[in-house]
């Protein structure tokens, strides 16, 4: 399995990233050897492997629905890098 | 060529907690901008999500009531994508194991029953609220971010406008019955996506399908579905392909048009959720929601015509919201004549909600008011005319009771036997002509009389008593003639 | 006397005894920091004025210190938020963001007294193994300055080997703690996952990150286990146990403790001074009486695959809300929304961040989650069945950390699959979610650390606790000191 220009350039936008015309080639050859790497796991055989996505045996971790105070007006906005009448604010999107 | 619509719908519910999925922010609706929110429902570094218990009992009350298999073991997933309204740009949902399965709902529509399939529910979170009130971009207002929400997603068995319609009614019906949701359709608790393809009837492959997402009241869902199944029914006739897209609806101009996005690249590399771990719910547990779940509507329609022996038609009316059978049930524990309040529910009060641009939850009186009124008909105090302008004044503020009101207005009615009596002697005496007319056979003659007695008493005669001692009057003058 | 090369313990002991001041101790770190940190680039923000008022009004109150940590200055690696401090993940997109909460961690060394003198330099969110992907600045190896201190948490454990913190917090998701404390020859534990919480600490991957401590000997480690494990309700996979005394476990009789020796991780890679150091381990553990017990695994080999993939792909959504919204960088000029997230990110991450992100959205997308994703979780499953297997028959496993000692600056950085390769004795352990430390073991013929590794099963950390201060009693690498002047 190996990786093409276009299928990490797929790839990017749907993370929104740019790969720049003059770094993509670098970038493609070395995820490709990332890829073929890792694509080795497929050797295996995990017929009726079950998946782990947890090591632990945690189940119904849960909080009691209980109102806490939120963040001031001024922390919520603090770190914003553009505000406009105590909202976040972005370029213009089609309602 | 005959076409068929094929509509499949998904429900948005916020739910009714007090908190948000995963944080302590409130759900309350209507805050200030960005002051229901927290590290947490904003997606800074580090912060992790803590489910929300009440959630879980609302899901499983929801996925009951509708009929689904409680799923033993579910847990959430990560659907991936971008918008300024989604802090995470992940939504934690339940893709790959979702807590209801398998459920249905039975509708009437056209006069026929049928029954629609609950494809699945499934727990996941509101996103923020979008503001296009700055002249040169869209602001965020994070107080919806993380809101809980069950979204139900129906099987493709819904086949008209007004099925999708009775459907989308009856899911609201039930949802706030069982409390999971106040479903306020004003303040967005309940929104429709609705997938819609035309196939020719009687194929069973399905047609191209396109979706309208969010619409927000049964109207512009019906409208919605109107105008989309005869573009499409249109486009197939002319030969022109459908797309398979994501079409606004637009309410005012009533027109659905392809949105012009260019998110078309859709992969949501959906996978678990590492930050929450399963949820595993006992039977015992599922019993119980089952044991404590509240009377549904068609139970309590059942109920009605078999111990109050109202009409079914007046069932279904009475429970067409919790708030009217609450305060149909409230009435008839204190007065037993359920056909009668059921009349009062159904015909006197609605005329009186609508002009106030009021709910049944916010009718300024309570049922012991409308109780008081009853009675004073029944006993003949009042007439039922009277009745109806007494309850029009029991909608106006710092209306005293309806006793107070009649006495206000003196509209008690004459029922004493001795004081009529005069009157009509006297109205029978000066109507010579009217009594010949009843001897020569002429019956009418009697509503004559009856219209002047009224005159007499400005309409306060007990007219049932005005009747019997005028017909008792003038057989005896004719029998005297004799 | 040079207080800051003593250990926590040793300090703690001075100041209940009256023999120093908190002011001395806290001047003993602030004055190797004045003097070394622009050398060795360990922290990324230091907070002098703070730290020393912290000291005096200690020292005026006239306090003694009421548990281990109390008034002990400390380094945070700068993934973890407090809220009087710039939180960066040494990335240009967070090089503003000031966070109005605490992490979880931080807040029980700051309920046990502890003093945090500043954070440290890493890898860009903590993604790399040796510390050059930080966007600000190249942090040294304090035992040769031409090498990396490892990473992510280089900054962490250079700060401690250079006698700029007593101790400092790292976080390890693949190897993070234990390498680089391998590099620096501190101690690196990596605890079982769950038990400390991930609060407040930016995630890279989810299912395999963990918070510990990089001290100067064992006991130090135990102690500093002691102030921030336990129960967390803000970390749903925080694991609710009883509160340990770690320091319980440290004695010095191991007699009949069987010490695992695996194959798999002695591979012929392996440096040739690093297998000579780890022989004459064990005979060390044999001279305790320890009993050595040849153990093997089957899947070991693909366990570094199924790691990048299940990293990369929690890593690719974690990195998602970097997006120029609601904080951190937003690129200057854009003309939508499209190019506003576009630029933002591409301008606001550096190389090493954009490649996991990519890689991992791959192995999540449509037509390669089944081959990539899902199967690396299977493998981790078959992993995991290996450790228990391997456990069944001995208390711990003892392994190099790394298969080299530390790397030349620039050496890796235009070969990201060999700098991958670098974590691969490490990932097991965040794989299989079990404790693993490392701890100084020897020094090649250039003079730099050798680290020994030690795991054992799910919430085990006591056994491997104990097997290390025994073979630390019986040995003196960790009293070591890199030459400073």
């Amino acid at each position: 399995m190996s990786i093409s220009k276009e299928q990490a350039s797929y790839i990017a936008e749907l993370t929104r990233l740019e790969l720049k015309e003059n770094e993509i080639e670098g970038f493609v050859a070395d995820l490709d050897k990332i890829i073929n790497y890792v694509d080795t796991i497929n050797q295996l055989d995990t017929t009726d492997v079950e998946t782990t996505e947890h090591i632990l045996d945690l189940k119904n971790v849960t909080r009691e629905d209980v109102v806490a105070p939120s963040l001031s007006i001024e922390e919520v906005l603090k770190n914003a890098p553009e505000q406009e009448m105590n909202c976040f604010k972005v370029p213009r999107v089609l309602e | 060529m005959d076409y068929e619509i094929v509509i499949g719908m998904e429900i948005h519910v916020e739910m009714a907690t007090k908190t948000k999925l995963f944080c302590n922010c409130t759900t309350e609706f209507g805050g200030n901008e960005n002051t229901h929110a927290c590290p947490i429902c904003l997606a800074m570094p580090g912060t992790l999500p803590v489910l929300n218990e009440k959630v879980l009992d609302f899901a499983i009350k929801a996925g009951l009531a509708l009929n689904c298999e409680i799923q033993h073991y579910s847990k959430f997933d990560r659907k991936n994508y971008f918008y300024p309204d989604l802090p995470k740009a992940y939504q934690t949902s339940q893709f790959y194991y979702p807590i209801c399965k398998d459920g249905y709902v039975e509708i009437e529509a056209g006069g026929k029953k049928k029954k629609i399939g609950i494809t699945r529910i499934h727990i996941e979170e509101d996103a923020g609220k979008l503001l296009h009130e700055s002249v040169d971009g869209t602001l965020l207002d994070a107080n919806r971010c993380g809101v809980p929400l069950v979204e139900i997603v129906s099987e493709p068995d819904i086949r008209s406008a007004e099925e999708a319609q009775v459907f989308a009614e009856k899911v609201r019906n039930i949802l706030e019955y069982t409390g999971v949701s106040d479903c306020k359709m004003e303040e967005g608790s309940l929104r429709f996506d609705v997938n819609l393809s035309i196939r020719e009837k009687g194929a069973e492959a399905f047609g191209t399908r396109t979706e309208m997402k969010n619409l927000n009241s049964f109207r512009a869902l019906g409208r919605a579905v109107q105008y989309e199944s005869k573009r499409q029914v249109i486009d197939i006739k002319k030969g022109r392909e459908i797309i398979q897209e994501t079409r606004k609806w637009d309410d005012v101009k009533g027109v659905s048009s392809a949105m012009r996005s260019k998110e078309e690249a859709h992969d949501y590399r959906y996978f678990p959720e590492p930050d929450l771990v399963p949820i595993i719910l006992s039977e015992e547990r599922i019993e119980e929601a089952r044991r404590t779940l509240p009377e549904l509507p068609e139970a309590k329609q059942a109920r009605y015509v078999r111990d109050y022996g109202l009409p079914q038609y007046d069932a279904e009316v009475l429970t067409a919201s919790k708030a009217t059978s609450q305060f149909f049930e409230k009435t008839v524990a204190l007065y037993d004549e359920p056909k009668q309040i059921s009349n009062w529910i159904m015909v006197e009060i609605p005329p009186f909600l609508k002009e106030k641009e009021i709910s049944i939850e916010e009718i300024p009186f309570q049922p012991e008011d409308l109780v008081e009124l009853l009675t004073l008909i029944q006993k003949g105090k009042i007439s039922g005319k009277i009745g109806k302008k007494v309850l029009s004044l029991m909608f106006e503020e710092s209306a005293g009771s309806p006793s107070q009101i009649v006495e206000e207005n003196q509209w008690a009615q004459m029922s004493d036997a001795g004081e009529l009596s005069d009157i009509i002697a006297k109205i029978i005496d000066e109507n010579q002509k009217s009594l010949d007319d009843i001897a020569k056979g002429n019956k009418k003659a009697y509503g004559y009389l009856t219209g002047q007695v009224m005159k007499a008493t400005k309409g306060q005669a007990n007219p049932q008593l005005a009747n019997q001692l005028i017909r008792e009057m003038v057989e005896k003058k004719l029998n005297s003639r004799d | 006397m040079k207080l800051e090369t003593l250990t926590i313990h040793e300090i703690v002991d001075l100041l209940k005894n009256k023999e120093i001041s908190y002011s001395e101790v806290v001047d003993s770190v602030l004055k190797q920091i004045e003097g070394q940190n622009e050398k060795y680039g360990a922290y990324l923000y230091t907070d002098p004025d703070g730290v020393r008022e912290q000291a005096k009004a200690l020292d005026d109150k006239g306090v003694t210190p009421q548990n281990p940590l109390y008034g002990i200055p400390y380094g945070l690696k700068d993934n973890f938020c407090t809220d009087h401090m710039p939180m960066t993940c040494a990335s240009k997109m967070l090089e503003n963001f000031r966070p109005p909460y605490n992490a979880t961690a931080y807040e029980s060394i700051k309920n046990a007294g502890g003093i945090l003198l500043g954070k440290t330099n890493m890898d860009e969110f903590a993604m790399g193994s040796s510390t050059e992907t930080s966007y600000f600045k190249v942090t040294k190896n304090p035992w040769d300055l031409t090498k990396v201190p490892g990473g992510s948490s280089g900054g962490s454990a250079a700060a401690v080997a250079a006698n700029m913190a007593y101790y400092s917090l790292g976080t390890d998701t693949g190897g993070s703690i234990r390498q680089p404390s391998s590099f620096c020859a501190t101690v690196g534990l990596k605890p079982t996952y769950g038990l400390v919480s991930r609060y407040g600490v930016t995630a890279f991957a989810s299912s395999f990150d963990q918070v510990g401590p990089i001290t100067k000997d064992i006991t130090d480690c135990a102690l500093v286990l002691n102030a921030i494990a336990g129960h967390d309700a803000k970390d749903t996979t925080s694991l609710n146990l009883d509160k340990k005394d770690y320091t319980q476990c440290l004695t010095k009789d191991i007699k009949g403790l069987k010490v695992g020796i695996c194959d798999s991780f002695m591979g012929d890679n392996l440096q040739p001074e690093i297998r000579a150091a780890i022989d004459a381990a064990i005979e060390v553990y044999r001279d305790l009486g320890a009993e050595i017990v040849p153990v093997c695994a089957q899947f070991l080999d693909h366990a570094l695959a199924a790691y990048y993939i299940i990293s990369s792909a929690e890593a690719s959504t974690n990195m998602s809300r970097y997006d120029g919204v609601r904080y951190g960088y937003r690129a200057e000029d854009y003309n939508d929304l499209e190019e506003m997230y576009n630029k933002t990110r591409s301008e606001g991450f550096g190389l090493e961040v954009k490649r996991r992100i990519i890689l991992g959205s791959y192995v999540l997308s449509s037509g390669y989650y089944d081959a990539y994703y899902n199967k690396a979780t299977r493998v981790r499953t078959m992993i995991r069945e290996d450790f228990n297997r391997m456990f069944d028959s001995c208390d711990v496993l003892l392994t190099p950390t790394t298969a080299n000692t530390a790397f030349g600056l620039g050496e890796r950085t235009d070969d990201p699959l060999a700098m991958y390769l670098t974590d691969v004795y490490t990932v097991p352990a965040n794989i299989v979610g079990a404790p693993a430390l490392s701890m100084p073991c020897g020094f090649d013929k250039n003079g730099l650390p050798i680290g020994l590794q030690l795991m054992g099963p799910v919430l085990c950390e006591e056994t491997i606790l104990k097997a290390a201060f025994a073979f630390e009693s019986a040995t003196d690498f960790h009293t070591q000191q890199p030459k400073i002047d």
